[in-house]
C-alpha cells in the first residue's frame, strides 16, 4: 500500500514538473503574447495543480486531500479569468499579433 | 542521503522529488528569462503569472519532502495573491490603453514607443525587433492619424494612401 501511494505520488510529481517545464519552454518559444498565454495558463496551471494533488495524495489524510483539491479547483477557476483579462487588455492596448498569425477574429475591439 | 534506512517506496519518492525540483528549477529559470527579455509589458505579466505557478509547485514539493501539509494553505494564499496581481496588471494595461485614444497627451505614445523599442533592441535584436517594430509602427501610425485629424478635421485624404492595415488603426481617430 505504501509502495502504491509512493509510486502514484512520484508519477504525479514528475508529470507536474514536466508540465511546468513544457509551459516554460512554450513561454520562450511561442511568437507573441496571445500564444504565450496558452502555454502559461494551461500547462502551467496543470503543472502546479498536479503537484498539489501529489501533496494531498501522499499525506493520506482526507482533510489535506480536500484542501489540495480545493487549491487545484481554485487555480483551474482563476487561470482562465486572468488570462482572458490580460488578453483583452493587451488587445485593447494595441499589442499586435505575430507575423505568422493567420486569423484575427476580433478586429472590432480595437475601435470600441 | 541515508539510503539504507529508507524503504523502497521512500527511496523512489525521494529520487522523484529531487528530479522534480531540478526540472522546476529549469522551468523557473526559463520563465525568469522571459520576464527579463519579454519585449512587451503583457509578456512580462504572463511570465510573472507563470512564475507564481512554478513557486506553488516548489511549495508543494517542499510540503511532500518535509511532511508539513500546512504548506498547502500557503500555496493557496500565494495563488490568490498571484491572481489578484495579474488582474491588477491587466487593469493597468487597460488603463494605459484607454488613455491613449483620448489624446490627453500628444507626445506620450511616441515617447513610450521609443523607449520600448530601445529597450527591446538592447535585449534581443533579432526576435524583439519584429514585434517592437510593429507596435511602435502602429502607435506612430495612430499618432499620425490623430494629428492629421486634429489639423484637418474630416479629411479623407489620408486613407487611400495607406494600406489595409492602417484602416483598422485609423478608426479610433475617426471616432474621436
Amino acid at each position: 500500500m505504501e509502495l502504491v501511494v509512493a509510486l502514484l505520488t512520484s508519477a504525479l510529481v514528475l508529470s507536474g514538473a514536466a508540465f511546468a517545464l513544457v509551459a516554460a519552454i512554450g513561454l520562450n518559444r511561442l511568437p507573441d503574447i496571445y500564444s504565450r498565454m496558452h502555454a502559461a495558463s494551461k500547462a502551467g496551471t496543470v503543472g502546479s495543480g498536479l503537484l498539489l494533488l501529489a501533496v494531498g495524495l501522499q499525506s493520506g489524510e482526507i482533510a489535506v486531500l480536500a484542501r489540495a483539491l480545493a487549491g487545484f479547483f481554485f487555480f483551474v477557476l482563476t487561470a482562465p479569468v486572468s488570462a482572458h483579462l490580460l488578453a483583452m487588455a493587451s488587445l485593447k492596448a494595441g499589442y499586435s499579433m505575430a507575423n505568422q498569425s493567420v486569423c484575427n477574429e476580433m478586429p472590432v475591439v480595437n475601435n470600441e | 542521503m541515508n539510503m539504507s534506512g529508507m524503504t523502497f517506496a521512500q527511496t523512489i519518492l525521494h529520487a522523484s522529488i529531487w528530479i522534480a525540483l531540478a526540472v522546476l528549477a529549469v522551468a523557473f529559470l526559463l520563465t525568469v528569462w522571459r520576464v527579463v527579455k519579454g519585449p512587451t509589458l503583457p509578456d512580462r505579466v504572463v511570465a510573472l503569472d507563470m512564475l507564481v505557478g512554478i513557486v506553488i509547485g516548489f511549495i508543494a514539493l517542499i510540503a511532500i519532502r518535509t511532511g508539513f501539509t500546512l504548506y498547502i494553505d500557503i500555496a493557496i494564499a500565494l495563488g490568490l495573491v498571484g491572481f489578484l496581481a495579474t488582474v491588477a496588471f491587466a487593469r493597468f494595461i487597460l488603463a494605459s490603453a484607454v488613455e491613449k485614444p483620448e489624446g490627453v497627451s500628444e507626445a506620450k505614445p511616441e515617447v513610450m514607443g521609443a523607449a520600448r523599442k530601445g529597450k527591446s533592441r538592447k535585449a534581443s535584436p533579432k526576435a524583439a525587433a519584429k514585434t517592437a517594430g510593429k507596435i511602435t509602427g502602429k502607435s506612430n501610425e495612430k499618432l499620425a492619424s490623430k494629428t492629421a485629424d486634429k489639423t484637418v478635421p474630416k479629411s479623407g485624404t489620408k486613407t487611400p494612401g495607406k494600406s489595409a492595415r492602417s484602416t483598422r488603426s485609423s478608426k479610433p481617430g475617426k471616432g474621436e
